[in-house]
């Protein structure tokens, strides 16, 4: 895990000690809202329906110990006892009050966190494969190249007022935990023909009004001019982006008017006409980057005498390692996912004291390490097989073992109405009804792998353009109705979905999504996966499982 | 008159403004003058033989490429900001200091705040016409709020990779 330097630390003080400067001016009258709304933006603070929102920063899902124990002590001391993970792997407090966030943010401050670029026209907090450093599928550690990308955009003086906002994901992983062609840069690392390590470059990926999925546009970029690369083409995004129609401002519509052809070639001209010098890190700071990225891992035996026991005979635990636990490239050890989904709650929603319990998890057996992931989940990434038992025992007792990971009841959902000005309707009570329609855990397991997003408007922070299951909340005239796609992926066969029918009211929905499972289990061969056979049918018997009363 | 704050060396000074900003639809005055793409293109080379000094006002769908075979003989850059949130001035900038390596003065004008002096200045931006009234002190003090920066840019300042040099 990579830690500040005296640099890293120094900077983030001084944005804070910026911020309440200009904290105390608002509060003084010496600037209305009006003027304040940008200053605040850039540190991450909303207003929102009740209140101020607060969104931290989590760059590239990475979290130690003392920073989730710190999250855990914000939320419990300012806001209502619990904190919201979101799809870009951030923390949301939404009961936050103006006067207290100078000290927020000196308290982040205190654990190398901080809320710079959580909002704004801006490049946002990386994302990466939850998964880095401890699966064997990938090349390199992507957060080396993250980390990279974190400081490059900190304050860029060039691309601080982009057309609109600017999100980044990257793997080094063969499988895509990371939905990268759902950004607006999509960066997986590749191996080419001689051997060196080079970047696939997507861009103009992005959900919301009108969604896309990023084309390629450079198959193989060397690793060492990832960020002049990057200038490039935020340069010609800044430059020709649309300003005269927010809707249209985001880069996918740039390089779609374009064609990703033509906009490819004025990034490689524009890549051309640039000194690599400029922007690209000289090997000695990707060294020192590297070197907080190189976790040891003691020699184990593969399988754990203890673990077999425990497994033979407790089958809620053998389920829970079917479900939650997954391959660690060091024998001996193993990811273990933690889902924030128990049928009933909130997705994403933790308490201060769940946190706590994960924060001591993760410092006792996980290294020190704790990710988020962008399906609003947690996970322990390198925990010994002789301690998943204890693990397990720990997070059950606080109901964070739940044992639904990819399935039917492990929906994301944004906020939505609950608490979002922009939202057209609720989305956490219709994940709510779904996932307890499934929360035996054997009909869960049974229906398999089964992704459903809800978002409660078209800015589709929920990501429903991409579930297999997507819901999103649509206004008629006053009324919450939801609108259903199909077959959408986010992995990396990425697919938007295709649209069911006509919208349902709120109370039809959660029936819905059972006539669908009822459909797929009828028509499933073999193994196959929800979306597998919904490939295989399409679309018409789900259609008309749903909409049969209105004939 | 607006305010003309000039940063060199990273001390800002309230100076003298020798230049007349000129419509297009206005007369042209005697002495040094700020004028419009268009009106530099059609009448830039006689004021230039009339050995005033001349600058150009970009605005923000203008791109400085246009100007990359007149920029020696240019006192003045004056980039206009519609908006402050409209952020392309800051690639413009950086370009005529960076590719071009234009040496006159580089202004801001229009919708110019003491929240975006730092990234302006980064970008190469040496002259300023606030817009909100800050005095030179503020305009200084926020240019240099950061001890660190983290890109090398158009200023002089050692970003954080080169302070960390070799270790």
């Amino acid at each position: 895990m990579y830690h500040y330097d005296a640099i890293d630390k120094e900077f983030v003080a001084d944005r804070a000690a910026e911020f309440r400067a200009q904290v105390a001016r608002r509060l003084a009258g010496e600037i209305n809202e009006d003027q304040f709304k940008p200053i605040r933006l850039m540190n991450g603070l909303y207003l929102q329906l009740h209140a101020y929102m607060l969104r931290i920063a989590i760059p590239y899902g990475t979290l130690t110990s003392a920073k989730l124990h710190k999250l855990a002590y914000i939320a419990r001391t300012y806001d209502k006892d619990y904190g919201h993970f979101t799809t870009r792997t951030n923390l949301q407090l939404h009961w936050i009050k103006l006067k207290d966030a100078p000290e927020i943010l000196d308290h982040l401050a205190e654990v190398e966190m901080h809320s710079m670029q959580t909002s704004g026209n801006v490049i946002r907090n990386v994302t990466a494969d939850p998964y880095a450093g401890a699966t064997a599928d990938e090349l390199d550690d992507p957060r080396v190249w993250s980390e990279a990308i974190r400081q490059w955009s900190t304050l860029h003086p060039e691309f601080s007022f982009l057309p609109r906002k600017f999100k980044i994901a990257v793997t080094a992983a063969v499988k895509d935990r990371a939905a990268t062609r759902i950004y607006d840069i999509g960066l997986a690392l590749r191996r080419g023909r001689d051997g060196e390590l080079g970047f696939e470059v997507m861009v103009g990926g992005g959900l919301g009004r009108t969604p896309y999925l990023a084309p390629t546009i450079r198959e193989f970029l060397p690793t060492r001019h990832l960020l002049s690369y990057l200038e490039a083409i935020l340069r010609v995004y800044n430059r020709h982006g649309r300003r005269d129609n927010v809707w249209k401002a985001r880069i996918k519509v740039l390089v779609a008017s374009l064609g990703a052809e033509e906009f490819a070639r004025q990034v490689e001209e524009e890549w051309g006409k640039l000194k690599p010098s400029v922007a690209d890190l000289p090997d000695h700071e990707l060294a020192r980057i590297r070197a907080g990225f190189t976790p040891e891992f003691e020699a184990l035996p593969a399988v754990s005498e203890r673990l077999e026991a425990r497994k033979a005979a407790d089958p809620a635990f053998a389920r829970f390692l079917r479900r939650n636990v997954h391959a660690h490239k060091a024998a001996g050890y193993a990811i273990v996912d933690i889902s924030l989904k128990e049928p009933g709650e909130t997705p994403g929603d933790i308490t201060s004291g769940q946190m706590d319990i994960v924060a001591e998890l993760g410092k006792r057996y996980s290294r020190d390490e704790i990710r988020v992931n962008y399906q609003q989940n947690l996970l322990l990434p390198h925990v010994r097989l002789d301690d998943l038992p204890e693990v397990y025992d720990a997070l059950a007792a606080v109901r964070l073992a739940t044992p639904n990971i990819d399935l039917i009841s492990d929906i994301i959902a944004c906020p939505g109405l609950d608490y979002c000005a922009l939202a057209n309707a609720r989305a956490i009570p219709i994940a709510q009804q779904i996932a307890e329609r499934f929360a035996d855990p054997a009909l869960a397991e049974d229906v398999g792998e089964f992704r459903i997003k809800i978002s409660g408007c078209i800015n589709a922070c929920g990501h429903h353009h991409v579930g297999n299951i997507g819901i999103l909340g649509v206004d008629k005239k006053g009324e919450e109705f939801y609108q259903l796609t199909l077959g959408g992926s986010g992995d990396n066969d990425a697919t938007l979905g295709q649209m069911l029918g006509p919208a349902l009211p709120a109370a039809r929905v959660a029936d819905a999504v059972e006539q669908l499972v009822l459909v797929y289990r009828r028509e499933r061969a073999d193994d196959e996966r929800f979306l597998d056979t919904y490939r295989r049918v399409g679309l018409a018997p789900f259609k008309e499982a749903v909409y049969a009363d209105a004939h | 008159m607006p305010t003309l704050i000039k940063l060199h060396q990273g001390k800002a000074t309230l100076a003298n403004d020798p230049f007349t900003t000129v419509a297009d639809d206005e007369p042209l005055p005697q002495g040094d003058v700020i004028i419009s793409l268009t009106r530099f293109q059609q009448e830039g080379d006689r004021l230039a033989s009339e050995g005033r000094a001349v600058g150009v006002r970009i605005e923000a769908d203008e791109e400085v490429e246009v100007l990359a075979y007149d920029l020696p003989r240019l006192a003045v850059v004056a980039l206009a900001f519609p908006k402050f949130r409209d952020g392309r001035h800051y690639s413009n900038a950086r370009m005529l200091r960076e590719r071009y390596g234009f040496t006159g003065e580089v202004r801001a004008v229009g919708d110019v705040l003491r929240e975006q002096a730092m990234l302006m200045y980064r970008c190469g931006v040496d002259a300023f016409e606030p817009s909100d009234g800050s005095s030179p002190e503020q305009w200084q003090a926020a240019t240099q709020r950061y001890s660190h920066v983290y890109q090398r840019a158009a200023d002089a300042r050692r970003p954080a990779f080169d302070e960390r040099g070799e270790a």
